[in-house]
């Protein structure tokens, strides 16, 4: 398989968010403004290159009984590593996504990776397949979070749009993450099976 | 190269020198990033205290009095201006948040009047609770505290009989918020005789 083709597969055909469907949970929690969906979205993506890298090399060294536990240790150790560097160069960043890195942990999308393609592929393909799928997750939240920031306040990066008060708040609070996403993957499917 | 069977000696030496090279990894990165978290962390405390006191040209992170309140101890960090006490900084909390803690530092000047605050730790929900950042210090109708002096009667919301205006919808976090300040301003006014004993 090509590399390019990789990438386009991990950005486009199947974006883990509005195809595959995998780690909603950030995905809800961490949009609430279009920022903060994409500096999520690249935290992952980090994360989800240096795993994916990291399992692909070893991956003839972990027998398959353990494996699950091995991938488990790499990612938590990446993103624990990932942690640690932001709360000391990136307090600011750190602080607005919050609870969401660690919980980067049991994101699915670097689990699945893992599974479903670091291990069977060589350590290009993997980082490529890395990159495509945390460019793919940083697209999704970073259009998501802009969605519901446009529609709660106005603004998109904070560029005001409109005033604050047509805004309507759902769309910051939970609720919001939900009905937008919902429809994000809806036209998208649309988009689909209009090419198709 | 050929997959390692899964063995019980391989599965224990892969997993075993997988965590063990993760470990190293680990304890050398925190080692780096020990000092800028640290520093970061003091910087964030300075500047919200610097934020909130009228002027002073001591370090007020230096003179730090700590009163004992409820079982927990509450730093009340003190402000000179040419050795003379101009106000302090007290890093208050509350319990009582919508979603838990809420920690404040709040600033005051020598009589005791609030000269500032900054929230550094919330969990209020977004667009409601989480006002409380900007709105207490609001000129518009009763919603400001800056200039209020708790020491004499406790600030309250209006809804419980007091003079201030809750944040609207989120009367439990403007409650919290009073409660860490009153809370505050003992604190400032027991360090202050502390002090001068």
């Amino acid at each position: 398989m090509n590399k390019l083709q990789i990438i386009y597969n991990g950005l486009v055909k199947d974006n883990p968010t509005f195809v595959l469907l995998l780690g909603m949970c950030p995905t809800l929690g961490t949009t609430g403004s279009a920022l903060t969906g994409m500096s999520m979205g690249l935290a992952t993506m980090a994360v989800l290159i240096c795993s994916n890298g990291a399992i692909s090399a070893l991956k003839s060294l972990i027998p398959d009984k353990v494996r699950i536990p091995a991938y488990i240790v790499v990612i938590a150790s990446f993103v624990t590593v990932l942690q640690m560097i932001m709360q000391a160069y990136l307090p600011a960043l750190n602080e607005s996504l919050g609870i969401f890195i660690p919980l980067i942990v049991v994101n699915c999308i670097l689990l699945g990776r893992a599974e479903a393609f670091a291990s069977k592929h060589p350590v290009g393909d993997s980082l490529c397949d890395g990159l495509g799928m945390g460019l793919g997750f940083t697209c999704a939240l970073t259009l998501l979070g802009a969605v519901r920031e446009l529609l709660g306040t106005g603004r998109i990066f904070s560029l005001e749009l409109f005033p604050e008060s047509y805004g309507s708040l759902i769309f910051v609070l939970a609720p919001g993450a939900f009905i937008a996403l919902g429809f994000l993957i809806a036209f998208s499917n649309y988009i689909k099976t209009r090419h198709a | 190269m050929k997959k390692l069977s899964s063995s019980l000696p391989h599965l224990i030496l892969s997993l075993g020198i997988i965590t063990i090279v993760v470990g190293a990894v680990l304890a050398w990165v925190y080692e780096v990033t020990e000092d800028p978290i640290a520093q970061v962390e003091k910087q964030k405390k300075v500047n919200a205290i610097a934020a909130v006191t009228p002027e002073f040209d001591n370090d007020p992170m230096a003179e730090t009095v700590e009163v004992e309140m409820d079982g927990h101890k509450i730093p009340v960090h003190i402000a000179t201006k040419g050795g003379k006490l101009v106000g302090g900084a007290v890093e208050s909390y509350s319990m009582n948040g919508f979603s838990g803690e809420i920690d404040v530092i709040y600033g005051f000047n020598r009589d005791g009047e609030i000269t500032g605050y900054q929230v550094i730790k919330h969990a209020e929900t977004p667009g409601l609770g989480a006002k409380m950042e900007q709105w207490f210090r609001d000129p518009q109708g009763h919603r400001s505290v800056i200039g209020q002096n708790p020491s004499k009667k406790p600030l309250t919301v209006a809804k419980d009989g007091g003079k201030i205006d809750g944040i609207t919808a989120a009367t439990i976090s403007s409650r919290a918020f009073l409660d860490a300040l009153n809370r505050a301003s003992s604190a400032y006014q027991q360090a202050k005789t502390q002090r001068d004993e």
